[in-house]
């Protein structure tokens, strides 16, 4: 079991707000590890110090070897293009349509000619379920479609570690369905890790390999999913029942 | 608001430290980037036709009325006292060295400017921002540059598009009012000013450029706060730019025309 990912005794604050306070977790490599938790618990966040966009106010963070709190800003460039994010809102350009969004890594930062670029693309689309939606702008697609896109984006250069946030909030019970069933799809085929941030557990339980889960700045508890399930902390039955009896604060 | 007026003094110029200290980053970085040829030119091009093409109709029309109201304050007065051949100086004077470049600045900064810190802040809003920054792309290379650059060749010829349109409405006013011949107006416009004011005046206009791009994105980049930090953005990019216009149109007249003044 490699880990591929790790974040070490690490604390994030703004000015006096703490945000995560001396965690630590390990990310399974070819795994899909959720991270679970209340709202503005500090997921996201965790994907972000994972791709060197927040850097930690303390403790390390690893991806494939290197400490990215020691990194450039260069190196840190250059490691955020081998590693996939997913954005809540897919974060797509309103000025671009589905196959440019797709193809803007390939053309800035792989520099590779429409001739290289269009046939990936194609198959990005594809494999998300949007093949024919090339000439589409985001604004004239759904909200599934939408995320489906992002999930296109952030995989159209293979890289070894896709970060989803939040990929299936605010969709319905199909479009859930969907889009946990495309992120499966994508890990198996590319072969790679995800990190998937959600609190939605009918997805979390469909595709989740490992979960942690993050409460008051820290993982207090982390598993496979049958682990967590069996687990005796009355914080993660709680949220694993959805019950507003217990002990997190509401 | 801090107990201790001193605080907010305090506060308030590292605040301004700190904002002048962020638009010399992102006008440093950019300066780089554009040496070093690191420019988008299909979004160059785009960008020169939202922010300069789409803004002719509005720089001519200011140029216009402004050239025709110096010719009519001007114009009557000249003739009456016998001066009625140097009203186009006048004119021409005033548009190429000063009108010319600041109001088509001004003009600018209310139409471009805004739109420039409304569309990257609403980017920052919903995430574009960061996206481009977790694809490992740089929202200065891809954003701010080609802004600058589509203005520094935008501005200066709708810069000169105002000047021409400024005389030709000041010719028109006073041939009108006071009966000046076209002729008599145009050979006191080349008497008057060379060819010199107006490449100075298009000095003046690359400096205002700048100001307009830096501070609409600026004001972009930091947005926080939702939709009304789009709004607070905006409205700060329009203000902040046209002070800093007239401020440095002030201090450049001084450098550019100082000891020359009145020919």
């Amino acid at each position: 079991m490699a880990v591929i990912a790790r974040l070490d005794d690490v604390t994030l604050a703004y000015a006096e707000r703490v945000v995560l306070q001396n965690l630590t977790l390990d990310v399974v490599e070819g795994a899909i590890t959720c991270i679970v938790g209340l709202s503005g618990a500090g997921k996201s966040t965790i994907l972000r110090l994972l791709n060197g966009l927040r850097k930690p106010s303390s403790g390390r963070v690893f991806v494939k070897g290197q400490d990215l709190t020691q990194l450039t800003e260069r190196e840190l460039v250059n490691l955020r293009r081998s590693i996939g994010f997913s954005f809540q809102f897919a974060a797509l350009f309103d000025s671009m349509n589905v196959y440019d969004n797709v193809a803007l890594p390939l053309r800035e930062n792989m520099h590779l000619g429409d001739d290289e670029i269009r046939p990936r693309v194609h198959e990005a689309l594809e494999t998300v379920g949007l093949a024919g939606a090339e000439e589409k702008y985001p604004a004239e697609l759904s909200g599934g479609m939408v995320k489906r896109v992002g999930f296109a984006r952030a995989i159209i250069t293979n890289p070894e570690i896709v970060l989803y946030d939040e990929p299936t909030t605010g969709s319905d019970p199909i479009i859930t369905h969907l889009l946990t069933d495309t992120i499966m799809h994508l890990r198996k085929k590319m072969n790679g890790t995800a990190v998937v941030v959600s609190h939605d557990l009918q997805s979390i339980f469909m595709m989740a390999d490992y979960v942690a889960m993050l409460f008051e700045g820290a993982i207090i508890a982390y598993g496979t999913l049958a682990e967590m399930r069996s687990s005796i902390n009355p914080i993660v039955q709680q949220f694993l029942q959805g019950s507003e009896v217990g002990p997190i604060p509401i | 608001m801090p107990a201790n007026p001193l605080e907010g003094v305090g506060r308030e110029t590292t605040d301004l430290l700190e904002y002048v200290g962020g638009v010399a980053i992102l006008g440093g970085e950019s300066a780089k980037l554009i040496a070093r040829l690191r420019i988008r030119v299909a979004e160059t091009f785009n960008q020169a036709y939202l922010l300069g093409v789409q803004s002719w109709s509005i720089v001519l029309l200011t140029s216009l009325f402004t050239g025709m109201v110096i010719s009519l304050e001007s114009a009557v007065q000249a003739v009456q006292y016998g001066f009625g051949s140097l009203v186009g100086s006048a004119v021409a004077f005033a548009s190429f060295r000063e009108l010319g470049p600041m109001l088509s600045a001004v003009v600018v900064a209310g139409r471009a400017g805004a739109a420039i810190a409304a569309e990257l802040g609403s980017m920052v809003i919903t995430e574009q921002i960061e996206a481009l920054e977790a694809l490992g792309l740089s929202p200065v290379r891809m954003l701010v540059v080609p802004r600058l650059v589509a203005m520094l060749l935008m501005l200066p010829v709708l810069t000169i598009l105002a000047d021409i349109v400024s005389i030709l409405g000041g010719a028109w006013l006073a041939n009108q009012v006071a009966h000046i011949d076209y002729d008599t107006f145009l050979t006191s416009v080349r008497q008057g000013v060379g060819i010199s004011d107006m490449l100075r005046g298009l000095i003046k206009t690359l400096v205002f450029a700048v100001i307009i791009v830096l501070i609409g994105s600026y004001q972009g980049l930091r947005t926080r706060l939702g939709a009304a930090g789009v709004g607070i953005s905006t409205t700060g990019s329009v203000v902040i730019s046209i002070i800093l216009i007239f401020i440095t149109n002030f201090l450049l007249s001084y450098i550019l025309f100082g000891g020359n003044f009145g020919g």
